[in-house]
């Protein structure tokens, strides 16, 4: 299919406000009379509260209200459960705990907030909430999630037996059987740890109640402003129209945001409407590492049963999952490691055990990847040592057993985020693979130039991972598309944008329908008033289910805009074309009219709107996948090791990937090389370091290590396949997070290369310099150092 | 609460009087007081880099200054940079390049920018790294970023 | 992350900062740059009830040549000043070279060379670099004014010998000895946090190519910068050889250092970082020590 607007290097309609500080972001509402909020947080993981001293704060100049838990009265509740355990899976058990807006009688983790001080400016309220006084009574710290699960361990919940959040049971084919037949079984156990998401911007909220006109506007940092809205309505006791939500541009999210609903989120609503007056809320980045959710934290114990010619019969799966000290977000992450962690495999035979895990630590949410990282971290780990096992080379391994072109759609039996069966709509895995293999050099690296490098005593390695991402999932968005009378076109959809380009790629998709220049598409995202039926941004959804109900609107809108300007261009439908603006007739250019003008012939001022039509330009139209869409990907690097020092240095960085459909590769390019950075993170520079009380070692960006321009590959080069979905008209398949995926798997896979002569068999992530020496150390004992040298 | 002081500066051309509390930092002062908020405030630990502003043409961190310290002094934030309809040429190249996402961190690059172009024309790849070490984004991957500031380079040559 | 109030003075000489000084004793401070005393503010680790601001005294921001060789540097130099100025490239090219590597260019362009020494923090840069060149420290306070040699001025963790009524107001670098060559290394996360580990080094060269002197002085070492004592032992006196530095930097890492465990490092990995850079360091400086025979 042939565009004219999608799939090219257009840049963004958003950058110019953005490039000259004109975008407006939550902290940057400013409302006449408006208070500042700070809270008191628990120093202690787990502790009771057995008295809180506020005096001294109330009394404290510039400070207009405190509230505690008890303050609250009866109107403290705990959150909404957000997201249910899967009904469609058997024999789930599920036990629902949520963060509540203060916490009362009991902390569960460090930085949870306890006390609210309202005051004239945020200085005064941090000045006031160092004079609260809470006294605790310090509880047994759970934090190890093996330890979480043994029998004498401290529990989270008093009112639970045990620290179990989850266990769910998945199974596609016997695994026992598989066992039995197969040639070779090897078992490994495996820590995964957390990281964090850390969006530039930190969280942030601003609440309006306004008592005359009944009216509650907010302004939240958040991915998902619908449910938000319905929510607070619902708490708050107001209707859906009373609310307005606001999720104006985002300073990045990364997952984090579309928690719902962060304790800041019940509170400064019923702040602003308790004190009539305006409150703002900004996130400290402090209170993002105690307050702001985090994930990956798992440990597995992994079976993989092959044949001696290395086709993969079948793969079981013990997990544990780290929840944090609540679950609202339910399984969505586990459910996604399940699915993937055969990869883009076809294993017929799997079983995959998930046990989720009450811990004294901040609640767990998705973060870029979300679990998918960790299933895919899993399996190629499990290739690797499969290949060195069978004496294979490892791509050979993994080519052998991809998922055959002729397969899908592919079942892979396996309930998914969606609650669904997943299936992967389409592929075709092996050019995409080869492609890769080619990009890099893989054959010409391992046979020539590392040999050559080696000799020259350089510690050099490579590795290539491909892996799938599901993505596009439902229930649905909604689009609504109006051509104004100036010629402009309006655009309002409900989900958020925190950086993803959508001005851009909606515009891209409008314009191919409606001729217009994609600079005259105005996209309002994320604005109740605006649209109100929605769910959010999240789960590489954005393009896929947005983008589809944008053309479906865009469609509709077409079709009003030929049906109209056919009756005044006295031309029969078929022979108009949109173009540049204008309706005209194809073969004679001469006779046209401007979608402006058509826009207020839609909309008269006088005559009568004949029966059965609507008066203007504007389609409003839905889109629910019954299926996701799945990419496929492969990411390849080659890296080189100081042995001595531990530093590594990225030499090559390849992808190519295949999501169906390229809206804009500009955009597409970015979200991959953000994604990388955040793996690259992952892989050897980003960890929460939680000490045996709970307490977060790490807790700002001096300690807590993202990546800078020193850290990342020069160069990323970006491969594409298209392999369009058939599950929407557009073809494509989300992206968002497939940069992210896969970058643990290949760096481990590519350190263990570079180091190959120490044997190192790597069964953690993150790693650090720090915990390779000790691996290598561990190895070769005190004389590692000298031999490296040689 | 302590004594108020007077604060007269001068921020892209013009001058502000205000009175301020001494602890007020810079990056609130010019985001609350004189309400220039393109410039973002990410860690207030002068890590992050997004408040960088130019005070006497030099980069610092807005987080790490007191608004008293800008008395009788210039800065110049992002808003200070070009408009909309008339981009500096860092602007114009990061745009083209899609050298940001949210866009939240920009301002700070650009900040951090306008002054390493104009020491260093014709930079090398490791220099403008280097040159951006201190502003952390989160979202390109920084590529894009490397590629705008070579492009902005070209255009102030020309 | 707001910092607490303050009381606040902006004195315009030396003379009326120190009466500040002296007036407030312990409860004051003196706010050079602030790049490590604000973040420490906003984190509310530090509350000083009063901050005397030295950024208006033009007087103490300069770099100047002294007699034989050697540099005088004002206290409130910024360091993008020292790490632009020609002369110390010339005289100091240690500092030279350490300057680019102190933090990010945005702290740079703020904080300042004396500063940094009088924050005393072991991981810095140039309070290492100030130890192995033999810098000295003048002091001022309203009684009486000394010179502290740079080896006696740090006394310990974010600890010196500056009186709470002092201020330290200029830096002394000597003229960098012939047949010299130098060196800093750092084993950083990222190239601009604080390092893991990090050596400043000089060698001095003798008529025979022996090492004459050397000095070897590690970052994030212990809780001062610590000096090669028994390396330098090792080293002083012998002919150059790739042997003789792995020595000295197996007596560094095990008898000359104290590092402690973060979570960034283990003290273990530490001392195997300083046994490497100690090496590369020394085969650096010797270098660089040759072209001035």
């Amino acid at each position: 299919m042939t565009y004219k607007f999608i799939g090219k290097r257009i840049k963004r309609n958003e950058d110019p406000r953005l490039l000259t500080g004109q975008a407006l972001f939550v902290d940057d509402v400013d409302i006449p009379g408006m208070l500042h909020v700070a809270f008191v947080r628990s120093d202690y993981a787990h502790a009771r509260i057995l008295n809180i001293e506020t005096e001294a704060a109330r009394q404290h100049p510039g400070v207009v209200a405190v509230y505690t838990a008890e303050d609250m009265g009866d109107e403290w509740a705990p959150g909404p459960p957000l997201v249910s355990p899967p009904p469609t899976l058997a024999g789930v058990i599920f036990n629902s705990r949520r963060q509540s807006p203060l916490a009362k009688g009991k902390v569960y983790h460090a930085g949870e907030a306890i006390v609210a001080i309202v005051a004239e400016s945020r200085y005064i309220a941090e000045d006031a909430a160092d004079e609260v006084r809470v006294d605790y009574e310090p509880l047994p710290v759970v934090v190890d999630l093996e330890k979480a699960m043994g029998p004498d361990s401290p529990r989270v919940h008093d009112d639970l037996d045990t620290n179990l959040a989850a266990h769910m049971f998945q199974k596609k084919g016997d695994y026992e059987v598989a066992r039995a037949q197969a040639d070779l079984i090897i078992k490994k156990k495996f820590f995964l740890d957390r990281g964090a998401a850390v969006a530039m911007e930190n969280r942030g909220v601003v609440a309006h109640w306004d008592e005359k006109s009944q009216q509650m506007t907010i302004w939240d940092t958040t991915q998902a402003p619908i449910p938000i809205r319905n929510g607070t309505a619902a708490r708050l006791g107001l209707s859906q129209k009373q609310v307005r939500v606001i999720a104006p541009f985002l300073g990045g999210g990364f997952g984090p945001k579309a928690m719902m609903f962060y304790p800041e989120e019940m509170l400064i609503p019923w702040l602003s409407m308790k004190l009539c007056r305006p409150i703002k809320w900004i996130e400290d980045r402090r209170e993002n590492f105690y307050a702001t959710t985090s994930e990956r934290q798992q440990v597995h114990e992994v079976e993989i049963a092959l044949t001696n010619d290395g086709r993969v019969l079948g793969l079981k799966d013990d997990f544990l999952h780290d929840t944090g000290a609540f679950d609202p977000y339910g399984l969505t992450i586990p459910l996604n490691t399940q699915c993937h962690v055969t990869g883009p495999y076809d294993i017929q035979n799997i079983a995959s055990n998930c046990t989720a895990v009450f811990t004294n630590k901040p609640i767990v949410t998705p973060v870029r990847g979300a679990g998918r990282p960790q299933g895919v971290f899993i399996i190629e780990r499990m290739m690797d040592f499969a290949a060195r096992e069978l004496g294979m080379e490892p791509l050979e391994l993994r080519v052998k057993n991809l998922i055959p072109p002729e397969a899908f759609p592919y079942d892979k039996e396996i309930i998914d985020q969606a609650f669904a069966k997943l299936i992967l709509d389409s592929g075709n895995y092996l050019p995409v693979v080869e492609k890769a293999r080619e990009m890099i050099g893989y054959d010409q690296f391992i046979k020539e130039e590392q040999p050559r490098l080696r000799a020259e005593g350089k510690f050099v390695g490579i590795g290539i991972t491909p892996f799938i991402e599901t993505t596009g999932v439902g229930p649905y968005e909604g689009v609504r598309i109006q051509i104004e009378p100036s010629g402009k076109v309006n655009v309002a959809t409900g989900i958020g944008t925190q950086g993803q380009g959508h001005f851009t790629s909606f515009a891209q998709i409008v314009s191919e329908q409606l001729g217009v220049a994609v600079s005259d598409v105005s996209l309002v995202s994320g604005d109740t008033a605006e649209f109100h039926w929605g769910t959010g941004t999240f789960a590489s959804r954005g393009a896929v289910v947005a983008g589809s109900a944008t053309l479906a609107a865009a469609t509709s809108v077409r079709t009003k805009v030929l049906k109209l300007a056919s009756k005044v261009l006295e031309t029969p439908e078929e022979e108009l074309e949109l173009e540049d603006g204008v309706v005209r007739v194809a073969d004679l250019p001469h006779r046209s009219i401007s979608l402006g003008e058509l826009a207020a012939l839609a909309n008269p001022l006088r005559g009568a709107v004949e029966p059965g039509t609507e008066p203007g330009l504007e389609a409003t139209d839905y889109f629910g996948p019954a299926y996701g869409a799945t990419s496929f990907g492969v990411h390849a690097m080659i890296i080189e090791v100081d042995p001595e020092t531990m530093m590594i240095e990225f030499k090559r960085y390849i992808t190519v990937e295949d999501c169906g459909t390229v809206l804009n590769p500009l955009i597409l390019e970015g979200q991959i090389h953000g994604g990388v950075s955040m793996g690259i993170g992952n892989s050897y520079y980003e960890k929460m370091h939680w000490d045996e009380n709970g307490q977060l070692l790490n807790a700002s960006l001096a300690d807590y290590l993202i990546v800078t321009a020193h850290e990342m590959p020069n160069r990323i080069e970006v491969g594409h396949l298209e392999t369009r979905s058939p599950f929407n008209k557009l073809g494509t398949k989300g992206v968002g997070e497939a940069g992210a995926i896969p970058v643990t798997a290949c760096f481990t896979q590519a350190l263990e290369n570079a180091l190959e002569e120490y044997h190192l068999e790597i069964l953690e992530s993150p790693l650090s310099p720090n915990r390779l020496y000790e691996l290598l150390r561990n190895l070769t004992m005190s004389t590692y150092g000298r031999e490296a040298r040689k | 609460m302590s004594d108020l002081f007077n604060v007269n500066v001068t921020v892209n051309g013009t001058l502000y009087e205000r009175e301020v509390e001494p602890r007020i930092l810079l990056s609130d002062f010019l985001r609350h007081d004189l309400g220039l908020t393109g410039t973002h405030v990410g860690c207030e630990h002068g890590v992050c880099g997004a408040c960088t502003v130019l005070f006497d043409g030099n980069p610092v961190r807005s987080c790490l200054m007191f608004a008293v310290q800008t008395n009788g002094h210039e800065v110049t934030t992002v808003e200070g940079l070009g408009d909309i309809d008339d981009l500096h040429p860092i602007q114009q190249a990061f745009w083209e390049a899609h050298a940001l996402q949210c866009g939240f961190c920009t301002p700070g690059f650009l900040t951090t920018l306008v002054p390493f172009l104009e020491e260093n024309p014709d930079p090398s790849e490791e220099e403008i790294r280097n040159a951006i070490s201190g502003n952390l984004c989160r979202c390109t991957g920084y590529q894009h970023i490397v590629e705008a500031v070579q492009l902005a380079a070209e255009k102030m040559r020309a | 992350m707001k910092p607490p109030p303050f009381e606040y003075y902006a004195p315009t000489t030396v003379e009326e900062a120190l009466a500040r000084l002296a007036e407030h004793g312990y409860d004051a401070k003196p706010l050079a740059g602030g790049q490590s005393l604000i973040p420490m503010m906003n984190f509310r680790l530090a509350q000083p009830s009063v901050l005397v601001d030295l950024n208006n005294i033009p007087d103490l921001s300069y770099i100047r040549p002294n007699e034989g060789g050697g540099l005088s540097i004002g206290a409130m130099a910024r360091h993008s000043m020292v790490e632009k100025d020609a002369l110390v490239a010339e005289r100091a090219p240690l500092v030279h070279e350490t300057m680019p590597k102190i933090a990010t260019t945005q702290i740079r362009s703020r904080g300042t060379f004396g500063g940094s020494l009088a924050h005393a923090d072991p991981s810095a840069e140039l309070v290492c670099a100030s130890v192995a060149l033999d810098g000295k420290f003048k002091v001022v306070s309203q009684q009486r004014e000394r010179w502290i040699p740079a080896n006696e001025f740090f006394l310990g963790l974010f600890t010196s010998a500056l009186e709470p009524e002092e201020l330290l107001v200029e830096i002394q670098l000597p003229p960098f000895p012939k047949r010299t060559g130098w060196s800093l290394m750092e084993i950083a996360r990222r190239p601009h946090d604080f390092c893991l580990i990090g050596v400043a080094a000089t060698l001095t060269l003798g008529k025979k190519d022996q090492c004459k002197k050397a000095r070897l002085v590690y970052l994030s070492a212990g809780d001062g910068p610590m000096v090669g004592q028994q390396a330098a032992k090792v080293l002083e006196g012998q002919s150059i050889s790739p042997e003789l530095f792995e020595e000295a930097a197996e007596v560094a890492s095990s008898a000359d250092i104290d590092p402690s465990s973060d979570i960034h490092a283990t003290a273990e990995f530490r001392r195997h970082l300083a046994n490497v850079l100690t090496r590369r360091a020394l085969e650096e400086a010797y270098k660089r020590a040759i072209p001035n025979i």
